[in-house]
C-alpha cells in the first residue's frame, strides 16, 4: 500500500534484543494463562548453570507491564508523535536511570534518531530520515524502534477508516491511525456507515443510503471510483472482506430474515450461510479465510459463532464471563477475537480465537485489530457523542485518536 | 469461584440487575441487560461447540421486494404517523397492544390501492451499531409479516433499517429510548398519483 511505504529507508527485519520484562502477573483466573504472544522458552544448560532465555516477553492480555524507555532531544510535533506511537504499542516513558532503552536524537529540519541499550552500552539503531513531512519521519523512526525492540512491525504508518457523524447524516473518512491527515471518502449527504478495508488494498466496502436504500458499495480509493456491490431487497448491511479480498460476507434481508450471506468479490455466487429468524450481525473473517465469525442468538443465549465460509454448521465460540457479545474482530495472527460485551456499559473484551475465558479490557465498543495483532482501535462514548481510541491490549494503555471531523467518529476499521 | 478482575464488574452488574428487578423499576442511567437479567448466570453461559442451525420460529420469512419496485413513488410520512409501532427493549416482537396499529395500516392499504408502504425499523442507542441495524430490519420485517398475515400483498410492503442512526427524539433515558424503538410507516404513492 502506498501509504505504508517506508520513506525508502527500508526496515531491516531482525529480531531485537530480547526483553524479559516483568513476567509476574497478578492472580489470574483459575488455570487460565492468556499468553498474548507465543513465547519461545529456550532452556540452555551450560556448565551446570541454567539460563532462561525468553525470545519475546510473555504478554498477558491486559496485565503486561509496558517497556520503560527514556527519550531526549526531540521537540514539538516530532516528540508528540514518537510518544503517541510508542505508548499505544506498549512503551512507557521514564527517567534515563529507570529506562530499559534510551531514545535520543533531534528534529532540526529532519529527524535523526538513536536507540541505545544502556545496560550493555550498545547502540541498537542509528538512523537519519529525509523526505515527506517531519511527522512521517517521526512515524518511520517509531516503526524502526518497535521493530528493533519487539521484533514486530510497527503500526505508525498504517491507515484507518471510520464513520463521521455530521448532524443527521454520516460519511466515511480515512486517516492515519492516529487520526491525522484525514480525507473524506464519501459525499453522499445521507447515512453512510460500517466501512471495511479490503486487506492489502486501497479499497473499502461500506453501506450507503445514497440510493434511498441501504446498499453495499465497493469503493476503490486509488481511482476514486465506486460501484454498487449489493443492492438486494430489504437492507444490505455490515460488509466484511475476506483476508485475500476474494469474497465478501454481509448481512442481508432479501429472503425475509436478517441472515449471513457470502459472495465473490465480483458479486457473483451469492450463498446464504444462515437461515434463522434470530439475530445475525457484524461478520468478520478468520485470517485463513476459512471461517466467518458473527454475533448470533441461539434460543435465549447471545453468543459469538463461527461458520465455515463455504457453508456448514455454525459453532459457538465461548466468551465465558461476558454477556451479549457483538462486533467480533479476529486478530491477524489468528490468536484472538476482540468484541463488544454489554454490561451496564459496553466493554471491549478479548477471547482466544477458539473460545474460552474472556478478558474484559476497557469501556468501549466496535474494536478493530491493528496489523500488529496487539493494538485495537475502538469507539468510546463521550458525552452525547463518540470518539475513537487506541488500546494496547497487553498493557491496557489507551490514547484517544485526534478527532477526524464532524461531531462523532465511530465504526473504525484498520487497514491491514 | 475466585473472582477475577473482570468478574467483579460482572457480579456488580448482576447484583445491580437483581436489585433493579426487585424494585421493579430501573434507576436512571442503568441499562437492563438483554438475556442477562439474573436468568443467565455465569455458569449458564454456553460452552464452545455446535449449535442448532436455523431454529424455526413462526413463518419462514417472505422474500423482500426488489429495491427498485417503488423507485419513483412519492413518500408521505404524515398519513400513518399515528400508527408508529413501539417495541420493547432489544425485541422485534410486536406487542399485543401495538397490533391494532398494524391492523389500522392494513385497513388503510386495503382502502387505498395501489398505494404501498415502506416500514422503517429503528432502535434506541443501547446496542452496538451494526447489531442495531440488524435489529431494526427485524422489527420492520416483523411488521411486514403481520401486514401480510392481515392480507396485504408482500409486493406492497418494503422494509428499511436505520439502526440507531435516526432517533425520533434525542436523550439518554428510558423516555427517549422508548420513543426510538419503533417501526414507522411511510406511505408510497405511484408516480401518476402525485
Amino acid at each position: 500500500m502506498k501509504d505504508n511505504e517506508n520513506l525508502g529507508l527500508g526496515l531491516k527485519s531482525r529480531a531485537g534484543r530480547e526483553s524479559c520484562g516483568d513476567e509476574t502477573s497478578p492472580p489470574l483466573a483459575r488455570g487460565v494463562v492468556l499468553a498474548f504472544s507465543v513465547c519461545l522458552l529456550t532452556l540452555i544448560s551450560a556448565r551446570g548453570q541454567t539460563e532462561l532465555q525468553v525470545s519475546k516477553a510473555i504478554e498477558v492480555v491486559g496485565q503486561t507491564k509496558p517497556i520503560p524507555v527514556s527519550m531526549s532531544g526531540f521537540s514539538g510535533e516530532v516528540a508528540q508523535v514518537l510518544e503517541f506511537d510508542l505508548y499505544v504499542q506498549g512503551f512507557t516513558f521514564t527517567s534515563p536511570e529507570a529506562a530499559q532503552y534510551l531514545i535520543t536524537g533531534s528534529n532540526n529540519g529532519s529527524v535523526t534518531g538513536q536507540l541505545r541499550d544502556p545496560h550493555n552500552n550498545s547502540t541498537m539503531l542509528s538512523k537519519a530520515y529525509t523526505g515527506a513531512s517531519l511527522r512521517r519521519q517521526a512515524h518511520a523512526f517509531s516503526d524502526d524502534i518497535v521493530l528493533k525492540v519487539t521484533g514486530r512491525k510497527g503500526i505508525a504508518q498504517t491507515k484507518i477508516a471510520c464513520k463521521v457523524q455530521n448532524g443527521a447524516n454520516s460519511e466515511i473518512y480515512i486517516a492515519d491511525f492516529d487520526g491525522h491527515n484525514a480525507q473524506m471518502v464519501t459525499r453522499d449527504d445521507t447515512l453512510v456507515v460500517a466501512p471495511c478495508w479490503v486487506p492489502g488494498r486501497l479499497a473499502l466496502y461500506y453501506t450507503s443510503y445514497k440510493l434511498n436504500h441501504p446498499d453495499i458499495f465497493y469503493h476503490d480509493l486509488s481511482t476514486g471510483t465506486r460501484r454498487v456491490f449489493a443492492r438486494y431487497g430489504g437492507s444490505n448491511m455490515s460488509p466484511a472482506a475476506s483476508p485475500d479480498g476474494s469474497q465478501v460476507a454481509m448481512i442481508l434481508s432479501k429472503d425475509g430474515w436478517t441472515d449471513l450471506y457470502v459472495c465473490q468479490a465480483d458479486g457473483t455466487d451469492l450463498r446464504r450461510l444462515t437461515k434463522s429468524p434470530q439475530d445475525e450481525s457484524s461478520p468478520c473473517w478468520s485470517p485463513d479465510g476459512k471461517w466467518i465469525c458473527y454475533a448470533a442468538k441461539d434460543k435465549e443465549h447471545r453468543s459469538l459463532c463461527k461458520i465455515p465460509a463455504s457453508g456448514g454448521t455454525p459453532q459457538r465460540i465461548a466468551t465465558t464471563g461476558t454477556p451479549s457479545p457483538t462486533e467480533p474482530d479476529w486478530s491477524p495472527d489468528n490468536k484472538w477475537i476482540a468484541y463488544t460485551a454489554q454490561y451496564r456499559n459496553f466493554e471491549i473484551c478479548v477471547v482466544p480465537a477458539g473460545g474460552g475465558q474472556a478478558t474484559l479490557l476497557v469501556d468501549g465498543e466496535d474494536p478493530s485489530w491493528a496489523p500488529n495483532s496487539r493494538t485495537l482501535i475502538y469507539t468510546r462514548r463521550q458525552g452525547g457523542g463518540t470518539v475513537l481510541s487506541l488500546l494496547d491490549a497487553p498493557t491496557k494503555q489507551v490514547k484517544d485518536v485526534s478527532r477526524i471531523s464532524g461531531s462523532s467518529n465511530s465504526q473504525p476499521s484498520w487497514a491491514r | 469461584m475466585k473472582l477475577t478482575k473482570f468478574a467483579k464488574p460482572l457480579v456488580l452488574a448482576l447484583a445491580f440487575t437483581v436489585a433493579a428487578a426487585g424494585c421493579h423499576k430501573h434507576p436512571s442511567g442503568v441499562t437492563p441487560l438483554p438475556g442477562y437479567a439474573g436468568k443467565n448466570k455465569l455458569e449458564d453461559v454456553p460452552p464452545s461447540g455446535p449449535i442448532r442451525p436455523g431454529e424455526e420460529v413462526g413463518s419462514t420469512g417472505t422474500p423482500s421486494n426488489d429495491p427498485n419496485s417503488h423507485a419513483n413513488w412519492g413518500e408521505h410520512t404524515d398519513i400513518l404517523q399515528a400508527d408508529t409501532v413501539y417495541f420493547a427493549f432489544d425485541s422485534s416482537v410486536i406487542k399485543e397492544d401495538e397490533k391494532p396499529k398494524v391492523a389500522a395500516v392494513a385497513d388503510y392499504l386495503k382502502g387505498n390501492t395501489p398505494n404501498a408502504v415502506k416500514v422503517e425499523g429503528h432502535c434506541d442507542e443501547r446496542g452496538t451499531a451494526e447489531y442495531n441495524r440488524s435489529l431494526g430490519e427485524r422489527r420492520a420485517l416483523a411488521i411486514r409479516e403481520e401486514l401480510i398475515r392481515l392480507g396485504i400483498a408482500p409486493t406492497r410492503v418494503d422494509t428499511i433499517s436505520y439502526g440507531f442512526d435516526r432517533p425520533a427524539v434525542q436523550g439518554h433515558d428510558e423516555a427517549a429510548w422508548a420513543k426510538n424503538r419503533r417501526g414507522v410507516f411511510v406511505v408510497l404513492t405511484p408516480p401518476t398519483a402525485q
